[in-house]
C-alpha cells in the first residue's frame, strides 16, 4: 500500500479523501445548506405565452422559461407530442421530428425577413479553412462533384424527354 | 442585445435579439463577462436533444455583473458579479432541500425527468441561456454565487459546470484510498474529474481518449496514465490487463451520447437515432470495472433508452452512480481547492473567442480543431 507520501508530487492529493469532508456527503443531506430561500413555494410566474407541459406533472412549474414558443407546423407536432407522456416513445419521436420541421420553418422565415442566411458562415467554414484546410477543400470537391454530376444527369433526362 | 442564435444542426450565428426582462418577482438580469461553450452544448449543435428550438440562445456556464433585480430579490443588488451554476433550482421542492439542485422539481414544466438548465432546449425547461450580452436569472436569491474578490474570472465561469460535474463524477465514484479509477473521455469534464480523483484519494487514474493532443494535455494536468483506444483492440481487456485482471475500482463516463469507439453504437445511436445516443463510453466503464466497483455516469444521454450491458452490471454487482451536478452544493469547497493552489481550472481554456464569432468558435470546439479543449465566448464590451 502506497503512503501519502508516494502521492507528494500530486499537488491536492487526498485533500477530501475523508468521505465526511465531501461537498456531497451524504447524499442526500437535510436540511440543506442553503441560505437564501425565503419561500415555501416559490411564486407563480404570470404566462404570457404558451408553454407546454409535460403529462406527468399535474400543473405548469411556478417558474419557467420563456424561450421560442411553439409556432408553426413544428409548434402544432410538439402539442401533439405533450399529449404523450415521457414514459412514451411517440413523445420523443414527435419533438425530434418537429426540431427538422422548424430548422425549414427557420430558413423560410429568414428569407420572409429578407434576410439570406449565410450557411457556410453559420457552419463555420472560416474556421475550417483556417484550421482544416485539405479536407475542407476535400469536401468541397465531393460536394462540387456530386452537385455537377445530379445537374449533368437532370438536364440529361429532360434532353431525352424533349427529344 | 447581441446573442448566439440556434439555426439547426451545425449552424449558429450571433445576431440581435431583444434584451431579456424581469418576469418573476426573483428574477435578475444579468449582463454577461463569460460565456462557455460546453460539450453538451454540442449534443445541442448536432441536433441530438429533442425540443431544441430554432431561434434558442445555448449556454448554461456563464459568469456577468447584475443589471437589474426583480421586486422579490433580497441577496443580490445591482453591480454584484455573479457565477451562476447551470441548473435553475428553487431551493423549496421535496430534491432542493435533500441538495439534489440539478433535480429541482419547480423550474421545468416541460419534462419531469430532467431539471431545468439555461440555454438547454425545452426538454430543460426552456429557458435562453448566457451566450448573450444579457440574460435572465430566475430564482436569484438562490442560484448566483458572488465571486470571490481574489477569484479569476476564468476560474470562476469553469465552476459553473465543468468543474463541479468533474468532481462530483469522482465523487459518485466513492473513492477510497489507493483505488483505481479509470476516466473515459478526455473533455473539460474527463480532465475535471481525473484531477478530482487524486482530490479523493485514488492510487492511479487512466484517461482514456481518442484524441491525442487532448490525452497529451490530461497527462499534464493531472499527471495521470492515458490510453489511446484507437491503439488498443479491446478496452475490457487493455484494462483487466493494466489492472493486474481485476479490473478498475472505479469507472467514469464523462463522454455521453455521442461516444466514438464503435460503429454499432454510432450507427444505430448517432445516425439512425434507434437508441438515444451512441453508448459506447458506458458500455465500455461496465465491462472494464471489477467486481463489486462503481460506475459513475456524467456523459450526457439522451431521454429514450441506450443499449448497455445491464446484465453485466447485475452479475457483477456493480453500484452505478449517475445526475446532473449538483452545483451550488459543491461550491464552497470548490472555491477553497482552487484558492488552494490544489487546482487551477483556467488552464483548460484554449480559446477565448469574441460573441461575435460564435459560429466558428463551436465548429472549432466540436470538430476539435486547433487543440481546442475549452472555448470562451466574450460578449462586446465585457472585460477580456
Amino acid at each position: 500500500m502506497k503512503t501519502r507520501s508516494d502521492y507528494s508530487h500530486i499537488q491536492g492529493w487526498g485533500a477530501d479523501l475523508d468521505p465526511k469532508g465531501r461537498p456531497a456527503y451524504p447524499k442526500e443531506r437535510i436540511p440543506a445548506r442553503l441560505s437564501g430561500v425565503h419561500w415555501d413555494h416559490p411564486e407563480q410566474q404570470e404566462q404570457k405565452i404558451e408553454i407546454l407541459r409535460s403529462i406527468e406533472r399535474p400543473n405548469i412549474t411556478p417558474v419557467f422559461g420563456t424561450s421560442t414558443p411553439p409556432s408553426g407546423l413544428s409548434g402544432t407536432m410538439r402539442e401533439t407530442a405533450f399529449r404523450f407522456s415521457e414514459n412514451d416513445i411517440r413523445h420523443w419521436l414527435l419533438l425530434l421530428f418537429a426540431d427538422r420541421i422548424n430548422v425549414c420553418e427557420g430558413l423560410l422565415d429568414d428569407v420572409k425577413r429578407g434576410h439570406i442566411p449565410n450557411i457556410f458562415h453559420e457552419m463555420g467554414w472560416k474556421s475550417e479553412l483556417k484550421y482544416n484546410r485539405a479536407d475542407a477543400i476535400r469536401k468541397l470537391a465531393i460536394g462540387s462533384v456530386l452537385l455537377g454530376s445530379a445537374i449533368y444527369l437532370i438536364k440529361r433526362k429532360k434532353r431525352q424527354e424533349s427529344g | 442585445m447581441l446573442a448566439m442564435n440556434y439555426r439547426g444542426p451545425y449552424r449558429v450565428r450571433a445576431e440581435q435579439k431583444p434584451d431579456p426582462v424581469i418576469e418573476h418577482p426573483n428574477d435578475a438580469i444579468v449582463r454577461v463577462s463569460r460565456s462557455c461553450i460546453c460539450g453538451s452544448d454540442l449534443h445541442l449543435y448536432h441536433g441530438l436533444v429533442p425540443d431544441t428550438r430554432v431561434g434558442m440562445i445555448f449556454g448554461h456556464e456563464f459568469t456577468g455583473v447584475v443589471e437589474e433585480v426583480g421586486s422579490s430579490v433580497q441577496n443580490l443588488k445591482a453591480g454584484d458579479h455573479v457565477l451562476v451554476p447551470f441548473n435553475i433550482f428553487c431551493g423549496s421542492c421535496f430534491f432542493c432541500k435533500r441538495e439534489l439542485y440539478g433535480n429541482c422539481h419547480n423550474t421545468n414544466p416541460e419534462a419531469t425527468a430532467v431539471g431545468a438548465i439555461y440555454g438547454y432546449s425545452h426538454t430543460a425547461g426552456g429557458y435562453d441561456g448566457g451566450q448573450a450580452e444579457f440574460v435572465r436569472v430566475p430564482l436569484a436569491d438562490v442560484g448566483p454565487t458572488v465571486i470571490p474578490a481574489d477569484l479569476d474570472l476564468d476560474d470562476a465561469v469553469l465552476l459553473t459546470d465543468a468543474y463541479p460535474t468533474g468532481y462530483q463524477a469522482a465523487e459518485m465514484g466513492d473513492i477510497k484510498e489507493g483505488d483505481t479509477v479509470v476516466v473515459f473521455g478526455a473533455g473539460p469534464v474527463g480532465i475535471f474529474a481525473a484531477k478530482c480523483a487524486w482530490i479523493l484519494g485514488a492510487g492511479r487514474v487512466i484517461v482514456v481518449d481518442h484524441v491525442e493532443y487532448r490525452l497529451e494535455f490530461v497527462k499534464n494536468f493531472a499527471q495521470c496514465e492515458v490510453v489511446n483506444f484507437k491503439e488498443v483492440n479491446d478496452m475490457a481487456v487493455h484494462i483487466k490487463k493494466m489492472t493486474d485482471w481485476m479490473g478498475a475500482d472505479v469507472c467514469i463516463d464523462a463522454v455521453g451520447c455521442e461516444a466514438a469507439g464503435s460503429f454499432a453504437q454510432k450507427l444505430t445511436g448517432v445516425m439512425l437515432k434507434l437508441q438515444a445516443g451512441s453508448a459506447t463510453a458506458l458500455h465500455w466503464a461496465i465491462n472494464s470495472v471489477r467486481k463489486g466497483g462503481n460506475v459513475s455516469i456524467v456523459g450526457v444521454y439522451g431521454p429514450t433508452f441506450n443499449a448497455v450491458p445491464i446484465g453485466n452490471a447485475l452479475n457483477k454487482g456493480l453500484t452505478l452512480r449517475m445526475n446532473q451536478a449538483s452545483v451550488k452544493r459543491h461550491l464552497p469547497r470548490l472555491i477553497e481547492h482552487i484558492q488552494a493552489g490544489r487546482i487551477e481550472p483556467k488552464k483548460i481554456i484554449t480559446h477565448k473567442v469574441p460573441l461575435e464569432e460564435v459560429s466558428d468558435a463551436y465548429h472549432i470546439f466540436s470538430s476539435k480543431l486547433d487543440n481546442c479543449i475549452k472555448t470562451i465566448l466574450v460578449p462586446p464590451h465585457a472585460p477580456h
